[in-house]
């Protein structure tokens, strides 16, 4: 059976298992519909054009574990930034793990959809968030149609977290091809302000697919710092939807870092709803292999005043492919708006391949846009200086592209995570360089 | 220390070098002067292992032992030292955290352990110090935003971190006011013994008033044409190539 026929007919059997008297049923459905109608995307879509699930949809995945799978901590701990005071959310096979995790409801929330979606005192921020800001295209809809488990964030107003929240998903491969549809919503009010970093780590070779879709609502003056760290193992496929809707004077940052996994596509949308905003998209693609990572950007310019800031550096080596496409829409009313684009990649190897298009559909008369693509490789010149320094041709080369992507690591503003990803980047290309690279 | 025979080498189709033979002793200095294009950073970058060039011909050996077959970062673990005419730049990598991967990669590969942290710092402090470099300095990117005589100094702040057994300063001088030139000059005095040379590569004579020369070589399409003492660089200054041109025809 085609997979999109096991999904449909899986859900009368969902159902039974969820409460389908809730409001939230009825935007299941509704999704479910709308995947019944549109489908997994193919390559004749032009936002898949060069991403094809083709293969991987061929596994037959297992939709729903029952089974409780346990992890040690002392396997997964390096998935984590332990060095660290945070929050954690942590979910093994879909299933929230209470054990892994370190949650509030102290003034905030920091817990779980399932949670949120049953109990009353949520009730009024499911209905005025939950899929509002989500696009009703094929995946997220998939999402949305067995959207029961996820991690639920609401800061109220002026609350300054001073811990980081991390969300973590593992899965650990009990069966052959698993799949998983976390649903996350961040609610982030007035004057507040979080950081988030999240991760979906597979703990075997045995095939995932990740359908995450995660929503984030960013109200007046808020900040939201988003860390995604993407270095799955090499059966495990990731597609990531995230939705951020930000309101006036809001400044939301996201940075992706895509080390590993075999298909990651990311699809980020910010829509500015407001004037004031900053929004910052940054991502450090590193990739092998046959891997493949796709970025699809979009930022919504809707009202005057505001600020798009997008620095994506990517590296390929053999056989790897990657995908830039960033989209600017800025709207006849956002006048004034700046929006900056940059776009750099280095092929390592001759067979690697990069398909980068920035696409810009600007209808105000009054706006500085910019964009900047370049395709390249390390420069011979610097790789030869450090030779005769004494650092060998690997070292160097790894020293190279480290500087190329330093203009996305010096904003990271959570010292830890930056000095993970540093050190993540060392694994990745092999070097031990003695300092904290 | 450095012997040149007969050296023949092109970039693309371009023969560059076209039959050079220099010999330098442990404790000399040798200038190589000459016009533009006569082939001195090409030289320089060959004997410190660049593989753009082809060599077609003849020895280059350091020490008794041909290395025309090692990498660049072979030659430097054997005391080869070039201080850029442009050195480029490292966004995001300290000078110090740059210095210190080229030390401890150096002594790996000479079968050291690394340099012990506390005995590393005294060196930055003691080098930096004669070399009148600002401690902000050395947290900064390394040559990102420097200015031309700041990347000048830090090359040769690199040389003496690395003692060189041969260093070759391929136009060290340009770039530099007079001040600035006066401290490089009188770090590479004092960097100076009688167990290592230097190469001093330049189209001014204003530099060898500090570092006096033993050798002044003019290199002249491929080769070099004329050798004499310091006062050869005086004579340059005042009269230019030209003479030399009239003599070889």
């Amino acid at each position: 059976m085609e997979l999109k026929e096991k999904i449909l007919s899986s859900y009368v059997a969902f159902e039974n298992g969820i409460n389908i008297n809730s409001d939230i049923h009825e935007i299941r459905t509704e999704a479910l519909e709308n995947f019944e109608k549109l489908g997994f995307p193919t390559k004749k879509l032009e936002a898949w054009k060069y991403t094809s699930l083709n293969t991987i949809l061929k596994n037959d995945y297992s939709l729903f574990l029952n089974k409780d799978a346990s992890v040690d901590l002392a396997d997964v701990k390096k998935y984590f930034i332990h060095d660290i005071d945070s929050y954690k959310i942590v979910f093994i096979d879909g299933k929230y793990s209470s054990f892994l995790s370190a949650t509030t409801h102290d003034a905030i929330d920091v817990c779980l959809m399932s949670v949120a979606f049953t109990k009353p005192k949520y009730k009024v921020v499911i209905e005025n968030y939950f899929n509002k800001v989500a696009k009703q295209d094929n995946l997220t809809s998939l999402n949305t149609a067995f959207a029961t488990e996820g991690a639920y964030i609401h800061i109220p107003r002026n609350v300054e977290l001073e811990k980081p929240i991390q969300i973590i998903n593992f899965t650990t491969g009990s069966e052959a091809a698993t799949m998983v549809q976390p649903r996350n919503l961040i609610v982030v009010e007035e004057n507040a302000h979080v950081q988030i970093i999240e991760r979906h780590q597979s703990l075997t070779s045995n095939a995932v697919l990740s359908n995450v879709v995660t929503e984030v609502f960013a109200d007046r003056y808020a900040t939201v710092d988003y860390y995604k760290i993407q270095n799955d193992e090499e059966n495990a496929c990731l597609v990531d939807n995230t939705f951020i809707d930000q309101k006036s004077n809001s400044v939301v940052s996201m940075h992706t870092f895509s080390f590993g996994g075999n298909i990651t596509r990311n699809n980020l949308n910010f829509y500015q709803n407001g004037e004031h905003i900053d929004s910052i998209l940054k991502g450090i693609t590193i990739i092998e292999g046959k891997q493949h990572v796709d970025h699809h950007t979009l930022v919504h310019h809707i009202e005057p005043n505001c600020e798009s800031h997008q620095d994506y550096k990517g590296i390929f080596d053999e056989r790897s492919t990657g995908v830039f496409n960033g989209k600017i829409i800025v709207n006849k009313e956002a006048q004034k708006t700046n929006a900056y684009q940059q776009n750099n990649n280095v092929l390592i190897s001759d067979k690697a391949t990069i398909n980068a298009k920035p696409q810009l559909e600007i209808f105000a008369n009054d706006v500085k846009c910019s964009h900047g693509c370049t395709i390249g490789q390390l420069d011979s010149d610097a790789l030869f200086y450090m030779q005769q320094r004494g650092i060998p041709m690997k070292e160097g080369k790894a020293l190279l592209m480290y500087a190329f992507a330093n203009t996305v690591l010096e904003s990271v503003k959570i010292p830890e995570v930056k000095s993970r990803i540093t050190k993540l980047i060392a694994n990745k290309l092999g070097v031990n360089i003695g300092f904290d690279l | 220390m450095l012997k040149i025979e007969n050296l023949q080498a092109r970039i693309d189709d371009k023969s560059i070098l076209k039959g050079l033979n220099l010999e330098v002793k442990a404790g000399e200095v040798h200038a190589i002067m000459g016009p533009n294009g006569a082939g001195k950073s090409t030289l320089a970058n060959i004997i410190a292992g660049k593989e753009d060039y082809e060599v077609t011909n003849g020895t280059i050996e350091l020490n008794g032992e041909d290395i025309n077959e090692l990498s660049p970062e072979e030659r430097a673990h054997n005391g080869v030292f070039l201080s850029f005419q442009y050195p480029i730049e490292i966004p995001g990598v300290s000078v110090t955290n740059f210095i210190k991967t080229a030390i401890n990669e150096t002594r790996k590969a000479r079968g050291l352990e690394d340099m012990p942290a506390k005995d590393m710092l005294k060196m930055i402090r003691e080098k930096s110090e004669l070399l009148e470099i600002d401690r902000k300095f050395l947290s900064r990117s390394l040559n990102e935003g420097f200015s031309g005589g700041e990347k000048k100094r830090n090359e040769i702040f690199q040389m003496a971190m690395l003692e060189p057994k041969l260093a070759i300063l391929d136009e060290t001088d340009s770039g530099l006011d007079i001040d600035a030139l006066r401290i490089v000059a009188n770090g590479v005095n004092k960097l100076k013994s009688k167990d290592n040379a230097v190469i001093v590569i330049t189209h001014y004579q204003r530099l060898l008033e500090y570092i006096i020369p033993d050798f002044v070589h003019v290199l002249y399409d491929g080769k070099i044409v004329k050798t004499g003492d310091a006062s050869l660089a005086l004579e340059l200054e005042e009269k230019g190539y030209d003479w030399i041109k009239k003599e070889l025809v």
